[in-house]
């Protein structure tokens, strides 16, 4: 029987998506797991992830349609069926089937997904080898006398039975979308685990990609004198970098153009909207002051220099990264300025944070920096370099662009000489740098040629009131006069 | 920095704030001229005399009484116990009047005692003499409870034992007394560890071990042979269990994901049960894994030596423990 696809919710805060492109054509025959479209959400581009066998028969948005979530997409059913009721009801606003975690479904219960290959059905008849963990909650857990428990058969929960997953399985698959309907559980009684999720995500998932951590019980004599093939190493000391396989940025389509008028309405990416919603609140709520200072730049375009000199061909320092570097050791020696205004109190952060604006082709993230005021002025270099280039590829995880407690906005490499910029809640503080100009200065009565660039920092005057800003600037010009001290 | 003996650690702590403070005496059983049982008064009688050093007759009710008294005039009594097996005899006045008479005074008497002695099972000297009671004691409100598990962290927290306002628990370990650590040396000023702050003690990605005294060495030899499987272990040593820094050990299990906790207590009601409840509490968003416990088995100790070994938590039981918690097959 033929059913309606909603639009699953894809992120943890989408409320909408924009199709940005089918992977699948109408009349392809699809099955669990399949990639059918890839979804702009507010966060990053996503993949929308199938999960009943069938038939596309019905596409019911174009490429570029922005879709509530749960909103009808597609019918999927079998070759042939005669879905004019269905497209009728679509058109209507009936609702596609439920949008979270993934769209249920009519039919009868089936598995959602066939059973793994990394469950072996062997390890059950081999009870003797499996002791899987002992989960009983006995509080003798010190030496459990289970010795013979089967070994749970690994296989993706059928439809509408209770899912077993981990904290951590969850919480991470929120944080990936992805949908644990689909991810194939190998812990005991079939848990979703860590492993399972991050191998799905991976892409192929636990199903296809054979290198799933065996199953408790699984015979696997020899490795663990192996230490480079030790499943934990795949398991878990994995950090996949990307979320996403990298979707191309979509060119925006015009969507109204009215031919006797002179304009072209845009339609507003959720990133758009994001961005015009945050800033024109941190705009209107918070009260910014802004303070400016000309630097003299001569000797931390010379130590850049030096610095680079020396790495050679193993990386390259910007000026923004000694900013970052100084910006958080200027924070160090000044907590007050490293806070955030709470309504009654000022929370000032132990850790320093920095959050870097990157512009990307559609808008602009602010990627961040962790314990900036720890790090090597050559590791953060890498790090904002990594950044960049996954924001361009919107790859970033959500936790990559969050948690920031100061932020450095740099126009300067576009010719900028000046500006300001709105701060980036709940920090208090943001300092815009601008390029490094050649100008004429007095040095000792005569004029001769000199280096400077300009920084403002906005500050939230609840927080930061000028003369602290002012220190706070006294003590980032120094680090900036005299770069060496960046080293100390 | 010298390398010393938890032995020698705990002489320091005392012969240092004997000095500094001449309200501070010691009092036991074969304190004084023994030079206590497990040596570690050696040579605090010759320096102090036999005012400050007091041997006192097979009495704990008694002395830990005297000790209490003398603590609410203003002294700062140091109470050995042989072990902390004979501090049952005593319990009355650590639970009832040590712990309680600053609430109950109205806050007009502070008692600031050490009760301290050595606790744990050591090698073969029968049920009765192989106990770990520091569950007993960190349930009561009142009390603090220290249990360190190296040289230095025996040193800097009893001297902030001696210098805390309140009734302190310190349990050494029985067999910890010969094992050394770096600690830093007498001349270079005072060493003082905080009550009420956890020790990383291992750093590692894939899973939290929590434990306290000797079981912190047991962990650190598992994560030895963990980490040739290529796990790596955290091992956090809360060192103090009353107040417990449960920031730093939901701050490791947050990034871990994964949680053992070994104790050679046993198992029901023990102190490990209060440390789960901790982590499931405040990690459970992160934990991959239910929380395990590696704890003694629920009997009394026996004393044939391959029963006794049979009954504690040995490497292997850590070890099979952090595998489940990992969700990996049994070893071999």
């Amino acid at each position: 029987m033929a059913q309606i696809l909603g639009l699953p919710k894809l992120s943890p805060t989408m409320e909408e998506g924009v199709l940005v492109r089918w992977t699948k054509k109408e009349g392809d025959k699809v099955s669990p797991g399949d990639l059918i479209a890839e979804v702009e959400t507010d966060k990053a581009n996503m993949d929308f992830n199938i999960e009943d066998d069938g038939v596309l028969l019905k596409f019911l948005v174009k490429e570029g349609d922005t879709v509530k979530l749960g909103a009808p997409v597609a019918i999927l059913g079998k070759a042939g069926e005669d879905i004019t009721a269905l497209v009728e009801q679509a058109r209507s606003g009936g609702g596609g089937s439920a949008p979270s975690p993934a769209p249920a479904k009519a039919a009868a219960p089936e598995p959602a997904a066939t059973p793994a290959p990394a469950a072996k059905p062997a390890a059950a008849a081999k009870p003797a080898a499996a002791k899987p963990a002992n989960d009983d909650g006995a509080a003798s857990a010190a030496k459990p006398a289970t010795k013979a428990k089967p070994a749970p058969q690994a296989q993706a929960a059928p439809a509408g039975a209770r899912l077993l997953a981990s904290p951590l399985a969850k919480t991470l698959a929120i944080e990936l979308g992805i949908d644990l309907r689909q991810v194939t559980g190998t812990g005991p009684g079939g848990r979703i685990v860590e492993r399972d999720v991050r191998a799905l995500a991976e892409g192929g998932g636990a199903q296809t990609n054979g290198h799933a951590a065996p199953a408790p019980g699984d015979d696997a004599p020899g490795e663990a004198d192996e230490p480079a093939a030790a499943p934990a190493s795949q398991a878990i000391a994995v950090r996949p970098a990307a979320l996403t396989p990298v979707a191309p940025v979509t060119p925006v389509t015009p969507v109204r153009q009215d031919s006797d008028a002179d304009w072209t309405d845009v339609p507003a990416s959720n990133m758009r909207k994001r961005i015009a919603s945050r800033l024109t609140e941190a705009k209107r709520d918070i009260p910014h002051i802004y303070l400016m200072r000309d630097l003299d730049a001569a000797a931390l375009l010379a130590y850049r220099g030096r610095l680079n000199e020396l790495l050679g061909d193993k990386g390259k320092i910007s000026v923004n990264d000694l900013v970052i570097k100084a910006t958080a050791i200027a924070l160090r020696r000044l907590p007050e300025c490293n806070a955030s205004w709470q309504g009654d109190t000022i929370r000032q952060f132990h850790r320093v944070h920095i959050g870097v604006a990157v512009a990307i082709p559609d808008g602009l993230v602010t990627p961040v920096i962790r314990d900036a005021d720890q790090k090597g002025i050559g590791s953060i270099g890498a790090e904002v370099k990594d950044l960049a280039d996954r924001a361009k590829r919107r790859a970033l995880k959500a936790h990559e662009i969050i948690g920031s407690t100061f932020s450095v906005s740099n126009l300067g490499m576009f010719g900028i000489e000046r500006f300001t910029a709105i701060l980036n809640p709940p920090e208090a503080g943001i300092l815009a740098i601008g390029a490094v100009r050649d100008v004429p200065v007095v040095d000792k009565g005569a004029v001769i040629a000199g280096k400077r660039i300009a920084v403002s920092m906005s500050c939230d005057h609840r927080v930061i009131d000028g003369a602290l800003g002012a220190r706070w600037l006294q003590v980032f010009a120094e680090l900036i006069e005299k770069p060496e001290l960046l080293a100390l | 920095m010298a390398v010393i003996s938890y032995r020698e650690a705990l002489n320091q702590a005392m012969r240092e704030e004997m000095e500094r403070d001449p309200n501070v005496f010691i009092m036991g059983e074969e304190v004084g001229y023994y030079n206590g049982a497990y040596k570690v008064t050696q040579g605090l009688l010759q320096r102090f005399s036999e005012r400050r050093i007091i041997d006192a007759p097979i009495a704990e009710m008694g002395f830990a009484g005297i000790g209490v008294g003398a603590a609410m005039v203003g002294l700062r009594p140091i109470i050995e116990f042989m072990t902390f097996n004979f501090s049952l005899v005593a319990i009355d006045q650590i639970v009832n009047n040590a712990a309680k008479i600053y609430q109950m005074s109205g806050g007009q008497f502070h008692v600031p005692i050490v009760f301290r002695g050595p606790g744990g099972p050591a090698v073969q000297v029968g049920s009765q003499h192989s106990q770990a009671l520091e569950s007993y004691y960190a349930h009561v409100p009142g009390l603090k409870v220290v249990m360190p598990s190296t040289a230095s962290d025996a040193k800097g927290l009893l001297k902030s034992a001696i210098r805390d306002d309140n009734p302190v628990v310190f349990i050494e370990g029985e067999t910890l007394y010969g094992s050394t650590w770096e600690v830093p040396d007498a001349g270079a000023g005072d060493f003082l560890i905080p009550i009420g702050k956890a020790d990383i003690k291992r750093e590692g990605s894939d899973i939290t071990l929590i434990a306290w005294s000797k079981m912190v060495w047991t962990c650190l030899d598992a994560a030895k042979l963990l980490a040739a499987q290529g796990i790596e272990c955290e091992v956090v040593d809360p060192r103090t269990l009353r107040p417990l820094d449960v920031e730093t050990l939901t701050a490791s299990v947050k990034k871990t994901g994964r949680c053992v906790i070994v104790e050679v207590g046993w198992p029901v009601a023990g102190f490990g049960a209060e440390v789960a409840y901790q982590i499931q509490r405040h990690c459970m968003d992160a934990l991959d894994a239910p929380v395990e416990r590696v704890t003694s088995d629920d009997v009394p100790m026996p004393y044939a030596k391959n029963l006794e070994d049979e009954v504690q938590p040995q490497v292997h039981d850590v070890v099979a423990a952090v595998r489940r918690a990992l969700y990996l097959p049994e070893e071999g």
